[in-house]
């Protein structure tokens, strides 16, 4: 007797929707252990991490704040994941569209038009996808590795942020302190429900990730990408330029990170800190794959991740459970998560006698 | 499984936990709610973990008539809003948030909730029930400079900086008014390391400024590092934040002690007595708000005597660390003799005086 | 030249802990498995190592426990991806997180705790010597065992079995399969051992560099381990030179600012970063070269059947 997985011809369905319950069914159980064993009643610690966060609507608004940043990464980043482009530095490329779009509002002051909010979007993605566009050309020019070049380029933009705050675009009237000038009203996203933070930030990344679903799944550089990502070798044949891919899908994860960005300062944050983002960039990669890099569940994804942050705090609140636990519990939360996908495409089995290892080519042959 | 909602399952579980709240509930009369925001972990051993031993100070005195929570690893930005809005709805009566960028959601959320305190570290904005406060630590710095003016041989003395933040400035420049008063040949060099807490970027950089002849190491982040390396390097060092005297028993001269306990207990005691007003603390060694950890066995007699003495002047108000005359670096009178720097001016320095090396980054 | 000797030492122990760590991931990545846990193994290394050196009194314990920690760790990742087919980046992601939780959550009693440095293996004589003693005798048992570690892995990769077993995995794994090597086990030990090695550096932080345990000390080191497997383009040697350059330009940075050059110290901050990428660009014209040593199924999911 031995434990097999065994591929299903076909992905399962109703699996699909069925592994991430299960997966959190996994989750709750163990994770009940875990909070006993810390002298914790379990039913409370679940309760306040996952109802009480979004037990109210301005718990339901900060679900929506929070996961605004990371959709939005995310989405950007799943075009080049698909496509196998590795782009890893999108805190960066966050960060730099807080810098364009947010430098934007301090420059036009107090008494700019109606224009200034979407000139800052404008600048937001340019920003963020002029970041990108440095891996984008030493991968395609002189054949660097993106992987490295968008990691450090994150260490950069966020030292970049700080000379900023800390030297020449500090407050005047703030006493040397490291942080902007608050932007003007005309520079603010509007808040879409009295007494939230649900700003206009949260249906743009909505339209961004069914934009993402259109681009993937309609259209006919959506199809190349899956090709690319696929088979590099088809699409060699098919003509696709791997160089041309590889500029669209960064310059888009770049925009749409830096989007993200001008969103966090122009929506609750309201100036330039030199901590703008508790690293939504890193975070989008693990929302993107749970997501299963589809535009529509990593809408998904992305509440379910910003919920299980909200709970982190929610359960040190009402229940002084440290930072450390939920962290573990989190950590928890995801490998169950992305271990129970492997149901959805293969069959648990039990053998009595294993079978030849025939080796089948794979599909990226 | 897949056919089992999630609905009526969490429906269960709230039934549950609110039946053990409210059994919980009965057994105690209302506490007081003191909630904390933390900018790191509790476990830093630096800002955060003294901002929570104050915290634990509030549970010790006053018992089973409070009850503190705490949020750590706060990051500024976007979440300190919600973070601070929830215990303030949460029936927490007074809320500490600890670092400089809760400002502004601090003084939002305090809008929405006129009956809650708030008490705002290191920042300038008040209100009706916004304080803020903060340690003049400086003072601490007055005291280091003096005794690192007297112990150092080569007259190099490297100090190891967080951001250029003024509170950071003022630090150095206490430090260095004190230490070129006893030893005019002294001068120092500052070495930014745009982190609060990286133990191995800090040892490095106390490293560095060793290797560049310091033989005094100063520094204004938050981990023991820098007094390990000098412990290694056999030269001197001062610790920040904590006691570090067993990080490094050898090198550690003193350190500049956050202490929160005695302010934190006290504006609890305002919150339960109702006598709790807005204002804004600055408060020195005379208000216990600082202290210096336990000065090496090794000082001469005449050194400890001296800083014993500059402790009590300070107390007593006989000697301001920002007393004039004040040059700065370019040797332009900014203080004149027989004056000291106001709050204000301190409050907002950012040049360095004369025997700084390197120029303030701007 | 004392000084210039100090220096070094200084770079030494800045370089030690990233070529650990980042030997250890390229011989996972070399078998076909891309882990971005690093950070979250170094932090349960470090605190592992760190408690039971305080804990047993004794340095051997403390690296053991180390090396041990960041193997299980390891183990854990090598269960999702490889038994159970997780995606490879998103499981090493959520590594990191688990690890910054559970070593927090280990390391609870041991804040502000002070432990005696790693003993420096002095030989009488040699230490003592001008300029090189210090550069060359005077370090300890895990700076050697960082550098000894390069040639081991070079010889491991190029010249045992072993090696050329691993390297089939991770080039093309139906293949190796076919060729009746058994993929998965190939790829738990190398990912163990780069659990192994991370967690080494880990210790290598908490024991020597800077004895002591606190939360999250590893400070972003485990992904600058990331790169520098990039930057190495997959060759140990170059992860040595990667390791050294980086924790160089960070020393060398300092020490500019010491001598108080007029340059904001944000920017000279950013210079490590800048480095790296430059020195990247340059050596990577050869696209060849760097594809053949990339191994060609990083980061894919083995399963037999498929």
């Amino acid at each position: 007797m031995r434990f097999r997985l065994e591929a299903r011809e076909r992905p399962s369905r109703s699996l699909v929707y069925g592994t991430p319950v299960l997966a959190v069914a996994l989750t709750m159980a163990c994770g009940s252990v875990l909070f006993a064993a810390l002298g914790h009643n379990p039913l409370a610690v679940l309760h306040a991490f996952f109802i009480q966060p979004i037990d109210s609507l301005y718990g339901l608004a900060e679900l929506t704040v929070k996961a605004t940043p990371l959709v939005l990464c995310a989405v950007g980043l799943a075009l080049g994941f698909r496509a196998n482009i590795w782009n890893i530095g999108a805190e960066g490329q966050l960060t730099l569209g807080a810098i364009a779009g947010g430098g934007l509002a301090l420059w036009a002051g107090d008494d700019a038009g109606p224009w200034l909010l979407w000139a800052m979007m404008a600048a937001g993605l340019l920003g963020g996808g002029l970041w990108a566009a440095i891996p984008a050309y030493l991968k395609t020019r002189f054949n660097a590795n993106e992987i490295l070049t968008s990691l450090m380029l994150t260490y950069v933009a966020i030292l970049l942020l700080s000379y900023l705050v800390h030297g020449p675009w500090k407050d005047p009237d703030g006493y040397s302190f490291p942080q902007t000038r608050m932007f003007a009203d005309g520079g603010m996203l509007p808040v879409l429900l009295s007494g939230t933070r649900l700003h206009l930030g949260a249906p743009i990344a909505l339209l961004a990730a069914l934009a993402g679903w259109f681009v993937m799944s309609r259209m006919f550089i959506g199809f190349q990408i899956k090709v690319v990502g696929l088979t590099p070798a088809a699409a060699g044949f098919a003509g696709f330029s791997v160089r041309r891919l590889t500029w669209i899908t960064l310059l888009a994860g770049g925009a749409m990170a830096g989007l993200a960005g001008l969103f966090e300062v122009a929506g609750p944050i309201g100036q330039l800190l030199p901590s703008i983002s508790p690293g939504y960039g890193f975070t989008a990669i693990i929302v993107a794959f749970l997501g299963r890099l589809h535009p529509l569940g990593i809408l998904i994804a992305g509440l379910f991740i910003a919920l299980s942050y909200l709970g982190g705090e929610t359960v040190q609140i009402t229940l002084g459970l440290p930072l450390a636990v939920s962290g573990v519990f989190q950590g928890m939360l995801l490998f169950f998560l992305l271990a129970a996908d492997v149901l959805v495409r293969y069959r648990p089995r039990w053998t009595t006698t294993t079978t030849a290892g025939a080796a089948v080519a794979g599909e990226a042959d | 499984m897949k056919t089992l909602g999630l609905k009526p399952l969490m429906g269960w579980l709230g039934a549950a936990a609110l039946a053990l709240a409210l059994n919980a509930g009965t057994a105690l009369a209302d506490p007081t709610k003191v909630g904390f925001v933390y900018v790191g972990p509790i476990g830093d051993h630096g800002w955060t973990y003294r901002h929570d031993i104050g915290r634990k100070a509030i549970e010790k005195a006053f018992g089973a008539k409070v009850k503190t929570t705490f949020v750590e690893s706060v990051k500024e930005g976007a979440d300190a809003e919600r973070v601070i809005r929830k215990l303030a709805s949460t029936g927490h009566k007074l809320i500490f948030t600890t670092s400089f960028g809760y400002m502004n959601p601090t003084v939002k959320v305090a809008k929405s909730f006129p009956d809650v305190r708030f008490e705002h570290a290191t920042g300038y904005k008040q209100a009706g029930n916004v304080s803020t406060y903060m340690a003049r630590f400086y003072e601490g710095r007055h005291i280091a400079g003096l005794i690192a003016g007297k112990m150092t041989k080569s007259n190099v003395i490297g100090y190891i900086g967080s951001f250029p933040i003024p509170e950071v400035v003022r630090g150095i420049n206490a430090f260095t008014l004190a230490l070129r008063q006893v030893n005019p040949k002294a001068t120092v060099k500052v070495v930014w390391v745009n982190t609060w807490y990286d133990p191995g970027k800090e040892g490095a950089a106390a490293k560095a400024l060793i290797d560049q002849g310091a033989d005094v190491i100063l520094q204004h982040t938050d981990s023991p590092a820098p007094v390990q390396a000098a412990q290694e390097r056999g030269v001197w060092a001062v610790g920040q934040a904590s006691d570090m005297t067993h990080f490094g028993p050898k090198s550690h001269l003193t350190a500049i002690v956050d202490v929160w306990d005695g302010y934190y207990v006290d504006r609890t005691r305002a919150v339960m007595d109702g006598n709790w007003k807005s204002g804004d603390t600055w408060g020195g060694l005379k208000d216990g708000m600082l202290a210096m950890a336990p000065y090496n066995p090794a000082l001469p007699a005449d050194v400890l005597a001296m800083a014993k003495q500059a402790e009590a002047d300070i107390m007593s108000g006989k000697v301001h660390p920002f007393q004039g005359p004040i040059r700065d670096q370019a040797g332009k009178e900014k203080v004149p003799a027989g004056k000291s720097l106001d709050d204000g001016a301190l409050l907002s320095m950012n040049w360095y005086v004369e025997g700084v090396q390197g120029k303030l980054p701007k | 030249m004392e000084t210039l000797a100090a220096v070094l030492v200084t770079v030494i122990g800045a370089a030690t802990p990233l070529l650990f760590a980042a030997l250890g991931e390229l011989v996972s990545e070399k078998s076909g498995v891309l882990n971005l846990g690093v950070e979250g193994m170094m932090l349960v290394g470090a605190v592992c190592a760190f408690a039971a050196a305080l804990t047993t009194g004794s340095p051997a314990a403390g690296i053991l426990a180390g090396a041990a920690a960041g193997m299980l760790t390891a183990l854990l990742f090598g269960v999702l991806t490889l038994s159970l087919l997780a995606n490879q980046v998103a499981s090493g992601l959520a590594l990191t997180i688990f690890g910054v939780g559970i070593s927090a959550l280990i390391g609870r009693d041991f804040v502000g705790t002070p432990l005696p440095r790693l003993p420096l293996l002095e030989i009488p004589g040699l230490s003592d010597l001008p300029v090189v003693g210090r550069l060359l005798f005077g370090h300890d048992v895990l700076v050697y065992l960082s550098i000894a570690a390069v040639p081991a892995v070079i010889w491991l990769l190029d010249r045992s079995r072993t090696g050329l077993i691993l390297r089939a995995v991770g080039e093309n794994h139906e293949a190796a399969h076919a060729l009746g090597h058994s993929v998965i086990v190939v790829r738990y030990l190398a990912v163990m051992f780069g659990g192994a090695m991370a967690g080494l550096g880990g210790a290598y932080l908490s024991l020597a560099h800077t004895p002591m345990w606190a939360e999250n000390m590893t400070a972003g080191r485990g992904w600058i381990a990331l790169a520098l497997v990039v930057f190495a383009t997959w060759r140990p040697g170059r992860v040595l030179l990667g390791a050294y350059l980086f924790g160089g330009v960070t020393v060398a940075q300092l020490h500019v600012q010491g001598f108080g050059v007029d340059i904001p110290s944000q920017i000279l901050s950013m210079l490590p970063y800048l480095a790296t990428i430059a020195v990247l660009v340059a050596i990577s014209a050869d696209s060849v070269r760097v594809r053949l040593n990339a191994p060609a199924s990083l980061g894919r999911i083995f399963h037999p059947d498929s």
